[in-house]
Protein backbone atom coordinates (compact mmCIF):
# COMPACT_ATOMS: atom_id res chain seq x y z
CA UNK A 1 0.00 0.00 0.00
CA UNK A 2 3.29 2.63 0.98
CA UNK A 3 4.59 1.42 -1.74
CA UNK A 4 1.87 1.83 -4.03
CA UNK A 5 1.70 5.23 -2.41
CA UNK A 6 5.16 6.14 -3.35
CA UNK A 7 5.96 5.36 -6.55
CA UNK A 8 3.66 5.60 -9.37
CA UNK A 9 5.36 5.09 -11.98
CA UNK A 10 7.59 2.31 -12.60
CA UNK A 11 10.78 5.00 -12.38
CA UNK A 12 9.64 5.88 -9.19
CA UNK A 13 9.34 2.25 -7.65
CA UNK A 14 12.84 1.76 -9.11
CA UNK A 15 14.62 4.72 -7.02
CA UNK A 16 12.43 4.21 -4.01
CA UNK A 17 13.78 0.00 -3.90
CA UNK A 18 17.49 1.74 -4.38
CA UNK A 19 16.70 4.18 -2.04
CA UNK A 20 15.52 1.53 0.70
CA UNK A 21 18.32 -0.65 -0.38
CA UNK A 22 20.94 2.10 0.90
CA UNK A 23 19.35 3.19 3.62
CA UNK A 24 19.70 -0.95 4.96
CA UNK A 25 22.47 -1.39 3.46
CA UNK A 26 24.76 1.43 4.70
CA UNK A 27 25.86 0.31 8.18
CA UNK A 28 27.58 -2.52 6.26
CA UNK A 29 29.38 0.26 4.32
CA UNK A 30 30.19 2.54 6.29
CA UNK A 31 30.93 3.27 10.29
CA UNK A 32 26.88 2.50 11.73
CA UNK A 33 27.12 5.57 14.16
CA UNK A 34 28.10 7.55 10.61
CA UNK A 35 25.47 6.05 9.44
CA UNK A 36 22.93 7.06 12.13
CA UNK A 37 23.55 10.49 11.65
CA UNK A 38 23.67 10.55 7.65
CA UNK A 39 19.97 9.51 8.33
CA UNK A 40 19.28 11.89 10.97
CA UNK A 41 20.73 15.05 8.87
CA UNK A 42 18.96 14.02 6.20
CA UNK A 43 15.57 13.87 7.54
CA UNK A 44 16.62 17.23 9.08
CA UNK A 45 17.96 18.75 5.55
CA UNK A 46 14.17 17.28 4.25
CA UNK A 47 12.39 19.06 6.90
CA UNK A 48 14.56 22.71 6.04
CA UNK A 49 13.70 21.78 2.11
CA UNK A 50 9.80 21.48 3.08
CA UNK A 51 9.93 24.73 3.49
CA UNK A 52 12.96 26.54 1.73
CA UNK A 53 11.74 24.28 -1.58
CA UNK A 54 7.83 23.96 -1.02
CA UNK A 55 6.86 27.22 0.73
CA UNK A 56 9.83 29.67 -0.07
CA UNK A 57 11.12 30.74 3.25
CA UNK A 58 14.58 30.12 4.35
CA UNK A 59 14.90 29.35 7.76
CA UNK A 60 18.37 30.36 8.83
CA UNK A 61 17.19 28.89 12.72
CA UNK A 62 15.84 25.26 12.69
CA UNK A 63 18.93 24.70 14.81
CA UNK A 64 16.08 25.85 17.20
CA UNK A 65 14.11 22.68 16.57
CA UNK A 66 16.68 20.12 16.01
CA UNK A 67 18.67 21.41 19.06
CA UNK A 68 15.39 21.76 21.78
CA UNK A 69 13.69 18.54 20.49
CA UNK A 70 17.44 17.05 21.37
CA UNK A 71 17.21 18.19 25.09
CA UNK A 72 13.86 17.10 25.37
CA UNK A 73 14.16 13.84 24.00
CA UNK A 74 17.22 13.03 26.37
CA UNK A 75 15.99 14.42 29.43
CA UNK A 76 12.72 12.28 28.55
CA UNK A 77 14.48 9.41 28.52
CA UNK A 78 16.92 10.26 31.23
CA UNK A 79 14.31 11.37 33.53
CA UNK A 80 11.43 9.75 32.54
CA UNK A 81 12.88 6.25 31.27
CA UNK A 82 10.85 6.64 28.03
CA UNK A 83 11.39 4.26 25.08
CA UNK A 84 13.43 6.14 23.18
CA UNK A 85 10.95 6.42 20.03
CA UNK A 86 8.45 7.82 22.64
CA UNK A 87 11.20 10.33 23.78
CA UNK A 88 12.11 10.95 19.79
CA UNK A 89 8.21 11.59 19.77
CA UNK A 90 7.91 13.93 22.48
CA UNK A 91 11.17 16.21 21.50
CA UNK A 92 9.41 16.45 18.37
CA UNK A 93 6.20 17.62 19.40
CA UNK A 94 8.32 20.14 21.95
CA UNK A 95 9.88 21.49 18.84
CA UNK A 96 6.65 22.07 16.90
CA UNK A 97 4.98 23.60 19.63
CA UNK A 98 7.91 26.06 20.50
CA UNK A 99 7.75 26.49 16.55
CA UNK A 100 3.80 28.37 16.68
CA UNK A 101 4.78 31.55 18.35
CA UNK A 102 8.57 31.58 16.46
CA UNK A 103 6.29 30.94 13.48
CA UNK A 104 3.31 33.05 13.98
CA UNK A 105 5.71 36.23 14.34
CA UNK A 106 8.24 35.01 11.38
CA UNK A 107 5.64 34.16 8.44
CA UNK A 108 4.99 37.75 8.38
CA UNK A 109 8.20 38.81 7.26
CA UNK A 110 9.68 37.01 3.88
CA UNK A 111 13.12 36.74 2.47
CA UNK A 112 16.16 38.07 4.67
CA UNK A 113 13.78 39.12 7.02
CA UNK A 114 12.13 35.88 7.80
CA UNK A 115 15.83 34.67 7.84
CA UNK A 116 17.02 37.16 10.41
CA UNK A 117 13.95 36.24 12.38
CA UNK A 118 14.36 32.96 12.81
CA UNK A 119 17.79 33.18 13.58
CA UNK A 120 17.56 35.43 16.10
CA UNK A 121 15.45 33.04 17.97
CA UNK A 122 17.49 30.18 17.61
CA UNK A 123 20.11 32.10 19.07
CA UNK A 124 17.53 32.69 22.06
CA UNK A 125 17.23 28.85 22.45
CA UNK A 126 21.16 28.96 22.37
CA UNK A 127 21.27 31.29 25.02
CA UNK A 128 18.71 29.36 26.79
CA UNK A 129 20.47 26.21 27.29
CA UNK A 130 23.81 27.60 27.92
CA UNK A 131 22.20 29.42 30.70
CA UNK A 132 19.68 26.80 31.94
CA UNK A 133 22.83 24.67 33.32
CA UNK A 134 20.97 22.54 35.88
CA UNK A 135 18.67 20.76 33.10
CA UNK A 136 20.85 21.10 29.75
CA UNK A 137 24.04 20.64 31.66
CA UNK A 138 25.70 23.86 29.73
CA UNK A 139 28.51 23.52 28.17
CA UNK A 140 28.91 20.07 28.93
CA UNK A 141 25.92 18.92 27.63
CA UNK A 142 23.34 16.83 28.70
CA UNK A 143 24.99 13.63 29.26
CA UNK A 144 24.43 10.11 30.16
CA UNK A 145 21.07 9.52 27.41
CA UNK A 146 20.71 5.98 27.67
CA UNK A 147 20.10 3.97 24.48
CA UNK A 148 17.56 1.30 25.51
CA UNK A 149 13.58 0.47 24.88
CA UNK A 150 11.73 -1.50 27.10
CA UNK A 151 15.02 -2.29 29.19
CA UNK A 152 16.54 -3.96 25.40
CA UNK A 153 20.10 -2.84 25.50
CA UNK A 154 20.52 -1.02 22.17
CA UNK A 155 24.10 0.21 22.50
CA UNK A 156 25.52 -1.75 20.25
CA UNK A 157 25.41 1.25 16.89
CA UNK A 158 24.94 -1.40 13.58
CA UNK A 159 21.83 -2.23 15.98
CA UNK A 160 20.52 1.14 17.02
CA UNK A 161 20.43 2.09 13.15
CA UNK A 162 18.13 -0.67 12.60
CA UNK A 163 15.66 0.15 15.14
CA UNK A 164 15.95 4.35 14.79
CA UNK A 165 15.86 4.13 10.91
CA UNK A 166 12.04 3.63 10.88
CA UNK A 167 11.20 6.96 12.46
CA UNK A 168 13.90 8.55 9.72
CA UNK A 169 11.79 6.77 7.23
CA UNK A 170 8.29 7.35 8.55
CA UNK A 171 9.43 11.28 8.99
CA UNK A 172 10.22 11.27 5.08
CA UNK A 173 6.87 9.40 4.61
CA UNK A 174 5.01 12.48 6.20
CA UNK A 175 7.52 15.08 4.12
CA UNK A 176 6.60 13.44 0.90
CA UNK A 177 2.73 12.92 2.12
CA UNK A 178 2.94 16.84 3.10
CA UNK A 179 4.51 17.80 -0.69
CA UNK A 180 2.10 15.33 -2.47
CA UNK A 181 -1.21 16.58 -0.98
CA UNK A 182 -3.60 19.19 -1.74
CA UNK A 183 -2.00 21.45 1.25
CA UNK A 184 1.42 20.99 -0.62
CA UNK A 185 -0.13 22.02 -3.53
CA UNK A 186 -1.56 25.43 -1.75
CA UNK A 187 1.91 25.77 -0.56
CA UNK A 188 3.55 25.20 -3.72
CA UNK A 189 0.83 28.09 -5.16
CA UNK A 190 1.91 30.47 -1.93
CA UNK A 191 5.80 29.93 -2.91
CA UNK A 192 5.27 30.60 -6.41
CA UNK A 193 2.70 33.38 -6.28
CA UNK A 194 1.97 34.88 -2.63
CA UNK A 195 -0.42 37.71 -3.83
CA UNK A 196 -2.63 35.71 -6.32
CA UNK A 197 -2.48 32.53 -3.79
CA UNK A 198 -4.28 35.39 -1.53
CA UNK A 199 -6.72 37.00 -4.06
CA UNK A 200 -8.49 33.52 -4.12
CA UNK A 201 -9.01 33.08 -0.45
CA UNK A 202 -5.95 31.41 0.89
CA UNK A 203 -4.99 32.68 4.07
CA UNK A 204 -1.20 32.80 3.09
CA UNK A 205 0.10 33.31 6.48
CA UNK A 206 -2.03 30.90 8.03
CA UNK A 207 -0.81 28.41 5.29
CA UNK A 208 3.16 29.06 5.73
CA UNK A 209 2.61 28.73 10.24
CA UNK A 210 1.36 25.14 9.39
CA UNK A 211 4.57 24.40 7.04
CA UNK A 212 7.00 26.00 9.32
CA UNK A 213 5.66 24.18 12.41
CA UNK A 214 5.43 20.69 10.30
CA UNK A 215 8.94 21.15 9.15
CA UNK A 216 10.03 22.18 12.84
CA UNK A 217 8.32 18.94 13.79
CA UNK A 218 10.31 16.57 10.98
CA UNK A 219 13.51 18.43 12.68
CA UNK A 220 13.04 17.79 15.85
CA UNK A 221 12.10 14.20 15.23
CA UNK A 222 15.47 14.22 13.50
CA UNK A 223 17.41 15.92 16.14
CA UNK A 224 15.47 13.98 19.08
CA UNK A 225 17.21 10.73 17.26
CA UNK A 226 20.26 12.24 16.94
CA UNK A 227 20.90 12.94 20.35
CA UNK A 228 19.61 9.20 21.40
CA UNK A 229 21.74 8.29 18.80
CA UNK A 230 24.88 9.79 20.50
CA UNK A 231 23.60 9.51 24.13
CA UNK A 232 24.25 12.77 24.51
CA UNK A 233 22.91 16.41 23.48
CA UNK A 234 25.65 19.01 23.03
CA UNK A 235 25.35 23.03 23.00
CA UNK A 236 26.10 22.32 18.88
CA UNK A 237 22.49 21.24 18.62
CA UNK A 238 21.36 24.89 19.27
CA UNK A 239 24.08 26.31 17.81
CA UNK A 240 23.96 28.51 14.29
CA UNK A 241 25.96 26.53 12.65
CA UNK A 242 23.84 23.86 12.70
CA UNK A 243 20.60 25.71 10.71
CA UNK A 244 23.82 26.49 8.40
CA UNK A 245 24.49 22.69 7.77
CA UNK A 246 21.26 21.87 7.08
CA UNK A 247 20.28 24.70 4.38
CA UNK A 248 24.25 23.99 2.86
CA UNK A 249 22.84 20.44 2.40
CA UNK A 250 19.62 21.33 0.52
CA UNK A 251 21.48 23.21 -1.47
CA UNK A 252 23.61 21.11 -2.37
CA UNK A 253 20.95 17.92 -2.50
CA UNK A 254 18.69 20.50 -4.80
CA UNK A 255 16.49 23.35 -3.32
CA UNK A 256 12.74 21.87 -3.76
CA UNK A 257 13.60 18.11 -4.76
CA UNK A 258 13.00 16.85 -1.14
CA UNK A 259 15.60 13.88 -1.84
CA UNK A 260 18.39 16.08 -2.76
CA UNK A 261 18.29 17.20 1.28
CA UNK A 262 19.11 13.31 1.64
CA UNK A 263 22.22 13.06 -1.00
CA UNK A 264 23.39 16.74 0.57
CA UNK A 265 23.25 15.05 4.34
CA UNK A 266 25.07 11.83 3.08
CA UNK A 267 28.06 14.10 1.13
CA UNK A 268 28.25 16.71 3.70
CA UNK A 269 28.39 14.15 7.00
CA UNK A 270 30.37 12.05 4.73
CA UNK A 271 33.01 14.48 3.98
CA UNK A 272 32.78 15.96 7.59
CA UNK A 273 34.09 12.44 8.97
CA UNK A 274 36.52 11.88 6.25
CA UNK A 275 38.29 15.25 6.98
CA UNK A 276 37.94 14.97 10.83
CA UNK A 277 39.49 11.72 10.92
CA UNK A 278 42.04 12.33 8.43
CA UNK A 279 43.32 15.21 11.66
CA UNK A 280 42.91 18.04 8.72
CA UNK A 281 42.20 21.01 10.57
CA UNK A 282 40.66 23.20 7.42
CA UNK A 283 37.06 21.28 7.56
CA UNK A 284 35.19 24.17 6.91
CA UNK A 285 37.33 25.29 4.02
CA UNK A 286 36.99 22.06 1.91
CA UNK A 287 33.45 22.02 2.18
CA UNK A 288 32.79 25.50 1.90
CA UNK A 289 35.14 25.22 -1.52
CA UNK A 290 33.06 22.54 -2.51
CA UNK A 291 30.01 23.83 -1.65
CA UNK A 292 31.01 26.75 -3.90
CA UNK A 293 32.09 24.89 -6.63
CA UNK A 294 28.60 22.30 -6.86
CA UNK A 295 26.91 26.00 -6.65
CA UNK A 296 28.43 27.25 -9.65
CA UNK A 297 28.47 24.14 -11.71
CA UNK A 298 25.22 22.36 -10.41
CA UNK A 299 22.77 25.03 -10.66
CA UNK A 300 20.01 22.56 -9.41
CA UNK A 301 21.87 21.26 -6.95
CA UNK A 302 22.77 17.35 -7.43
CA UNK A 303 19.17 15.74 -7.66
CA UNK A 304 17.98 18.13 -9.40
CA UNK A 305 20.47 18.78 -12.20
CA UNK A 306 20.78 14.62 -12.34
CA UNK A 307 17.13 14.49 -12.91
CA UNK A 308 17.08 17.17 -15.46
CA UNK A 309 19.53 14.87 -17.30
CA UNK A 310 17.45 11.91 -16.75
CA UNK A 311 14.61 14.03 -17.92
CA UNK A 312 11.76 14.06 -20.00
CA UNK A 313 11.62 10.31 -19.26
CA UNK A 314 11.44 10.87 -15.67
CA UNK A 315 9.11 13.38 -16.31
CA UNK A 316 5.51 12.13 -15.11
CA UNK A 317 1.99 13.57 -15.52
CA UNK A 318 0.64 14.46 -12.17
CA UNK A 319 -3.26 15.41 -11.87
CA UNK A 320 -3.62 19.23 -11.76
CA UNK A 321 0.04 20.08 -12.28
CA UNK A 322 1.37 19.72 -15.27
CA UNK A 323 4.80 19.45 -13.43
CA UNK A 324 4.53 17.83 -10.14
CA UNK A 325 5.88 19.72 -7.16
CA UNK A 326 8.92 17.90 -6.43
CA UNK A 327 10.11 18.15 -9.98
CA UNK A 328 11.48 22.16 -10.28
CA UNK A 329 13.91 23.91 -7.75
CA UNK A 330 11.53 27.00 -6.37
CA UNK A 331 11.92 29.58 -9.26
CA UNK A 332 12.53 32.95 -8.29
CA UNK A 333 9.33 33.85 -6.34
CA UNK A 334 7.31 35.97 -8.77
CA UNK A 335 6.91 39.51 -7.65
CA UNK A 336 3.90 40.42 -5.75
CA UNK A 337 2.40 42.20 -8.48
CA UNK A 338 0.25 45.21 -8.41
CA UNK A 339 0.17 44.27 -4.41
CA UNK A 340 2.08 46.43 -1.34
CA UNK A 341 5.65 45.73 -0.51
CA UNK B 1 -32.44 54.35 -7.99
CA UNK B 2 -33.80 51.84 -5.54
CA UNK B 3 -31.32 49.06 -5.26
CA UNK B 4 -29.18 49.74 -2.49
CA UNK B 5 -25.65 49.53 -3.79
CA UNK B 6 -23.46 46.36 -3.05
CA UNK B 7 -20.17 48.11 -3.07
CA UNK B 8 -19.49 51.27 -1.74
CA UNK B 9 -16.24 53.54 -0.69
CA UNK B 10 -16.77 57.00 0.95
CA UNK B 11 -13.69 59.37 0.87
CA UNK B 12 -11.61 56.61 0.00
CA UNK B 13 -7.85 57.84 -0.23
CA UNK B 14 -4.23 55.98 -0.70
CA UNK B 15 -0.86 57.75 0.01
CA UNK B 16 2.37 56.97 -1.29
CA UNK B 17 4.92 58.98 0.57
CA UNK B 18 2.95 62.01 -0.15
CA UNK B 19 1.61 61.25 -3.84
CA UNK B 20 -2.23 60.49 -3.10
CA UNK B 21 -3.36 58.03 -5.82
CA UNK B 22 -6.27 57.93 -5.10
CA UNK B 23 -7.92 61.12 -3.48
CA UNK B 24 -11.18 61.03 -1.76
CA UNK B 25 -13.24 59.11 -3.94
CA UNK B 26 -16.76 57.95 -3.22
CA UNK B 27 -18.36 55.34 -5.29
CA UNK B 28 -21.42 53.40 -5.27
CA UNK B 29 -21.78 50.09 -7.47
CA UNK B 30 -25.77 48.94 -8.07
CA UNK B 31 -25.94 45.06 -7.28
CA UNK B 32 -26.52 43.31 -10.78
CA UNK B 33 -24.82 46.04 -13.26
CA UNK B 34 -21.48 46.51 -15.16
CA UNK B 35 -20.07 49.30 -13.47
CA UNK B 36 -16.89 50.61 -15.42
CA UNK B 37 -13.83 52.61 -14.18
CA UNK B 38 -12.52 54.08 -16.91
CA UNK B 39 -9.42 57.14 -17.10
CA UNK B 40 -6.06 57.75 -18.03
CA UNK B 41 -3.32 55.58 -17.42
CA UNK B 42 -2.15 56.94 -13.59
CA UNK B 43 -5.78 57.94 -12.71
CA UNK B 44 -5.42 55.83 -9.61
CA UNK B 45 -7.85 52.77 -11.25
CA UNK B 46 -5.91 50.10 -10.17
CA UNK B 47 -5.14 51.25 -7.02
CA UNK B 48 -8.37 51.71 -6.04
CA UNK B 49 -9.19 48.03 -7.22
CA UNK B 50 -6.14 47.37 -4.51
CA UNK B 51 -7.96 49.48 -2.03
CA UNK B 52 -10.97 47.55 -2.59
CA UNK B 53 -9.85 43.76 -2.86
CA UNK B 54 -7.96 44.62 0.83
CA UNK B 55 -4.47 44.22 -1.72
CA UNK B 56 -3.71 47.70 0.22
CA UNK B 57 -4.84 49.58 3.28
CA UNK B 58 -6.90 52.79 2.58
CA UNK B 59 -5.20 55.91 4.04
CA UNK B 60 -8.95 57.07 4.86
CA UNK B 61 -12.18 56.20 3.91
CA UNK B 62 -14.73 53.12 4.47
CA UNK B 63 -15.26 50.07 2.13
CA UNK B 64 -18.94 48.02 2.04
CA UNK B 65 -19.77 44.92 0.38
CA UNK B 66 -23.61 44.22 1.21
CA UNK B 67 -23.70 46.40 4.10
CA UNK B 68 -20.70 44.64 5.57
CA UNK B 69 -17.79 47.15 6.50
CA UNK B 70 -14.57 45.72 5.00
CA UNK B 71 -12.20 48.48 5.34
CA UNK B 72 -8.97 46.96 6.59
CA UNK B 73 -9.78 43.62 5.49
CA UNK B 74 -6.68 41.79 4.06
CA UNK B 75 -6.83 39.78 0.64
CA UNK B 76 -8.15 36.18 1.59
CA UNK B 77 -11.15 37.75 4.06
CA UNK B 78 -12.19 40.38 1.11
CA UNK B 79 -12.33 37.14 -1.29
CA UNK B 80 -14.14 34.84 0.90
CA UNK B 81 -16.99 37.47 1.17
CA UNK B 82 -17.64 37.07 -2.41
CA UNK B 83 -15.36 39.94 -4.05
CA UNK B 84 -12.85 38.21 -6.48
CA UNK B 85 -10.56 40.44 -8.75
CA UNK B 86 -8.00 39.78 -11.57
CA UNK B 87 -5.01 41.33 -11.73
CA UNK B 88 -4.08 44.08 -14.83
CA UNK B 89 -0.73 42.29 -14.86
CA UNK B 90 -1.18 38.63 -15.28
CA UNK B 91 -0.74 37.04 -12.02
CA UNK B 92 -0.27 33.03 -11.99
CA UNK B 93 1.42 30.07 -10.91
CA UNK B 94 3.69 29.72 -14.19
CA UNK B 95 4.76 25.74 -13.51
CA UNK B 96 0.81 25.10 -12.97
CA UNK B 97 -1.64 23.71 -15.50
CA UNK B 98 -4.22 25.98 -16.40
CA UNK B 99 -6.54 22.99 -14.62
CA UNK B 100 -4.33 22.68 -11.95
CA UNK B 101 -5.42 26.72 -11.32
CA UNK B 102 -8.97 26.27 -11.28
CA UNK B 103 -8.99 23.57 -8.89
CA UNK B 104 -7.02 25.36 -6.34
CA UNK B 105 -9.42 28.06 -6.50
CA UNK B 106 -12.56 25.74 -6.83
CA UNK B 107 -11.06 23.89 -3.37
CA UNK B 108 -10.55 27.45 -1.69
CA UNK B 109 -14.24 27.80 -0.04
CA UNK B 110 -13.16 24.24 1.08
CA UNK B 111 -11.51 23.23 3.49
CA UNK B 112 -9.54 20.72 1.23
CA UNK B 113 -6.19 22.59 1.62
CA UNK B 114 -5.56 22.37 4.75
CA UNK B 115 -5.50 18.22 4.32
CA UNK B 116 -1.01 17.70 4.39
CA UNK B 117 -2.40 13.74 5.25
CA UNK B 118 -4.36 13.86 1.91
CA UNK B 119 -3.09 12.57 -1.49
CA UNK B 120 -2.86 15.55 -3.65
CA UNK B 121 -5.41 13.52 -5.83
CA UNK B 122 -8.67 14.54 -3.98
CA UNK B 123 -8.06 18.10 -6.16
CA UNK B 124 -8.91 15.92 -8.98
CA UNK B 125 -12.74 16.19 -7.56
CA UNK B 126 -12.95 19.62 -9.05
CA UNK B 127 -11.84 18.57 -12.50
CA UNK B 128 -15.11 18.45 -14.16
CA UNK B 129 -16.10 21.84 -13.35
CA UNK B 130 -12.14 22.96 -13.97
CA UNK B 131 -12.41 21.74 -17.30
CA UNK B 132 -16.09 23.46 -17.75
CA UNK B 133 -14.27 26.50 -16.69
CA UNK B 134 -11.80 26.47 -19.28
CA UNK B 135 -14.37 25.40 -22.05
CA UNK B 136 -15.93 28.82 -21.10
CA UNK B 137 -13.09 30.87 -21.80
CA UNK B 138 -12.01 29.17 -24.74
CA UNK B 139 -9.31 27.17 -22.87
CA UNK B 140 -10.34 23.84 -23.32
CA UNK B 141 -7.72 22.91 -25.63
CA UNK B 142 -4.62 24.15 -22.74
CA UNK B 143 -5.81 22.72 -19.69
CA UNK B 144 -2.71 20.47 -19.65
CA UNK B 145 -0.37 23.29 -20.66
CA UNK B 146 1.86 25.44 -17.65
CA UNK B 147 0.54 28.79 -17.36
CA UNK B 148 4.06 30.31 -18.07
CA UNK B 149 3.68 28.90 -21.29
CA UNK B 150 0.10 30.19 -22.32
CA UNK B 151 0.12 32.99 -24.83
CA UNK B 152 -0.69 35.98 -23.68
CA UNK B 153 -4.40 36.41 -24.58
CA UNK B 154 -4.69 32.74 -23.25
CA UNK B 155 -3.04 34.18 -19.76
CA UNK B 156 -5.27 36.77 -20.02
CA UNK B 157 -8.38 34.02 -20.38
CA UNK B 158 -7.18 32.16 -17.00
CA UNK B 159 -6.78 35.42 -15.18
CA UNK B 160 -11.03 35.55 -16.12
CA UNK B 161 -11.63 31.67 -15.71
CA UNK B 162 -9.55 32.30 -11.90
CA UNK B 163 -11.49 35.09 -10.63
CA UNK B 164 -14.74 33.67 -11.98
CA UNK B 165 -14.18 29.98 -10.18
CA UNK B 166 -14.62 31.61 -6.78
CA UNK B 167 -18.28 32.28 -8.18
CA UNK B 168 -18.16 36.09 -6.80
CA UNK B 169 -20.88 38.14 -5.85
CA UNK B 170 -18.80 41.16 -7.27
CA UNK B 171 -16.32 40.62 -9.82
CA UNK B 172 -13.69 43.03 -10.53
CA UNK B 173 -11.71 43.05 -14.01
CA UNK B 174 -8.89 45.12 -14.19
CA UNK B 175 -8.58 45.63 -17.87
CA UNK B 176 -9.21 42.32 -18.92
CA UNK B 177 -8.93 42.82 -22.64
CA UNK B 178 -5.72 44.68 -22.45
CA UNK B 179 -3.26 43.18 -25.38
CA UNK B 180 -5.85 40.63 -26.68
CA UNK B 181 -6.53 40.12 -30.48
CA UNK B 182 -10.45 41.46 -31.76
CA UNK B 183 -11.14 38.25 -31.62
CA UNK B 184 -10.45 37.55 -28.23
CA UNK B 185 -11.85 41.15 -27.26
CA UNK B 186 -15.15 39.97 -28.53
CA UNK B 187 -15.46 36.34 -26.82
CA UNK B 188 -14.44 38.03 -23.43
CA UNK B 189 -17.06 40.91 -24.26
CA UNK B 190 -19.43 37.94 -24.66
CA UNK B 191 -18.07 36.08 -21.72
CA UNK B 192 -18.76 38.96 -19.52
CA UNK B 193 -22.37 39.56 -20.54
CA UNK B 194 -22.71 35.84 -19.78
CA UNK B 195 -21.57 35.69 -16.42
CA UNK B 196 -22.86 39.01 -15.33
CA UNK B 197 -26.36 37.19 -14.58
CA UNK B 198 -26.75 36.94 -10.74
CA UNK B 199 -23.67 39.19 -10.10
CA UNK B 200 -22.07 42.20 -9.96
CA UNK B 201 -19.35 43.43 -12.62
CA UNK B 202 -16.60 46.10 -12.19
CA UNK B 203 -14.28 46.75 -15.14
CA UNK B 204 -11.21 48.88 -15.74
CA UNK B 205 -11.21 49.19 -19.64
CA UNK B 206 -9.74 51.31 -22.08
CA UNK B 207 -11.50 49.87 -24.75
CA UNK B 208 -14.57 52.38 -25.56
CA UNK B 209 -16.36 49.89 -27.24
CA UNK B 210 -16.67 46.98 -24.66
CA UNK B 211 -17.22 49.88 -22.24
CA UNK B 212 -20.49 51.31 -24.05
CA UNK B 213 -21.42 47.51 -25.07
CA UNK B 214 -21.10 46.35 -21.37
CA UNK B 215 -21.48 48.75 -19.11
CA UNK B 216 -24.83 50.29 -17.23
CA UNK B 217 -23.14 53.09 -15.54
CA UNK B 218 -19.02 54.67 -16.25
CA UNK B 219 -16.83 56.26 -13.33
CA UNK B 220 -14.62 58.55 -15.01
CA UNK B 221 -11.41 59.03 -12.67
CA UNK B 222 -8.43 61.30 -13.14
CA UNK B 223 -5.84 62.20 -10.67
CA UNK B 224 -7.21 59.66 -7.97
CA UNK B 225 -10.55 61.50 -8.05
CA UNK B 226 -14.13 61.13 -9.67
CA UNK B 227 -14.33 63.27 -12.85
CA UNK B 228 -17.75 62.65 -13.78
CA UNK B 229 -20.22 59.56 -13.22
CA UNK B 230 -23.27 58.66 -15.54
CA UNK B 231 -24.46 56.38 -17.73
CA UNK B 232 -22.21 55.33 -20.75
CA UNK B 233 -24.52 57.37 -23.66
CA UNK B 234 -23.90 60.50 -20.73
CA UNK B 235 -20.21 60.61 -20.48
CA UNK B 236 -19.31 60.27 -23.76
CA UNK B 237 -19.87 63.81 -24.35
CA UNK B 238 -19.01 65.08 -21.56
CA UNK B 239 -16.05 67.72 -22.61
CA UNK B 240 -14.32 67.31 -19.23
CA UNK B 241 -13.91 63.34 -20.01
CA UNK B 242 -12.87 64.32 -23.54
CA UNK B 243 -10.21 66.43 -22.41
CA UNK B 244 -8.92 63.83 -20.01
CA UNK B 245 -8.78 61.37 -23.00
CA UNK B 246 -7.12 64.14 -24.79
CA UNK B 247 -5.66 62.57 -27.63
CA UNK B 248 -7.28 59.20 -27.05
CA UNK B 249 -9.13 58.71 -29.94
CA UNK B 250 -11.16 56.09 -28.48
CA UNK B 251 -13.21 58.86 -26.46
CA UNK B 252 -12.99 61.64 -29.13
CA UNK B 253 -15.43 60.17 -31.19
N1 LIG C 1 2.81 50.92 -4.71
C1 LIG C 1 2.92 52.17 -5.20
N2 LIG C 1 3.85 53.02 -4.72
C2 LIG C 1 3.95 54.28 -5.19
N3 LIG C 1 3.19 54.78 -6.17
C3 LIG C 1 2.24 53.98 -6.70
C4 LIG C 1 2.06 52.64 -6.25
N4 LIG C 1 1.05 52.09 -6.97
C5 LIG C 1 0.63 53.03 -7.82
N5 LIG C 1 1.34 54.17 -7.67
C6 LIG C 1 1.14 55.41 -8.41
O1 LIG C 1 -0.21 55.76 -8.29
C7 LIG C 1 -0.69 56.29 -9.51
C8 LIG C 1 -1.91 55.52 -9.94
O2 LIG C 1 -1.51 54.25 -10.42
P1 LIG C 1 -2.55 53.15 -10.88
O3 LIG C 1 -3.55 52.98 -9.80
O4 LIG C 1 -1.79 51.96 -11.27
O5 LIG C 1 -3.19 53.84 -12.14
P2 LIG C 1 -4.10 53.23 -13.28
O6 LIG C 1 -4.40 51.82 -12.94
O7 LIG C 1 -5.30 54.11 -13.31
O8 LIG C 1 -3.30 53.34 -14.55
C9 LIG C 1 0.44 56.23 -10.50
O9 LIG C 1 1.05 57.50 -10.57
C10 LIG C 1 1.39 55.24 -9.89
O10 LIG C 1 2.71 55.53 -10.22
MG1 LIG D 1 -4.07 50.08 -13.90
Amino acid sequence: MILRLLAGSARGRLLLAIGLFLALALPWMIYPPIAMDIACWALFAVSVDLLLGFTGLLSFGHAAFWGSSAYVSGLLAVHVGLPFPVAVLGGALFAAVIAVPIGYLAVRLSGIYFAMVTLAFAQMIYFIANQWRDVTGGENGLQGIPREMFGVDLSDSFVFYYVGLPIVLLGLLLAWRIVRSPFGRVLVSIRDNPSRARALGYPVDRYRLLSFVLSAFLAGLAGGLFAISHGFASLQEVYWTTSGNAVMMVVLGGIGTLWGGVIGAALVVQLNDYLSTSEFDGIGIVTGSIFIVIVLVFRKGIWGTARDLLAPRLKRKRPGGAKSPGDDPAPAPAPDVNAPA
Amino acid sequence: MTTAPILTARGLAKEFRGFRAVDGVDLDVAEGKVHALVGPNGAGKTTLFNLLTGFLKPTTGRITVGGRDLTGKNPEQVARHGVARSFQITSLFPQMSARGHLELALASPTPLGWRFWRSDRLLARYRDRALELLDQVGLADHAEMPAGNLAYGRKRALELALALALDPKVLLLDEPTAGMGLEDVDRTVRLIQQVREGRTVVLVEHNMKVVSSLADQVTVLQHGQVLVEGPYAEIRHDPRVISAYLGDADVAH
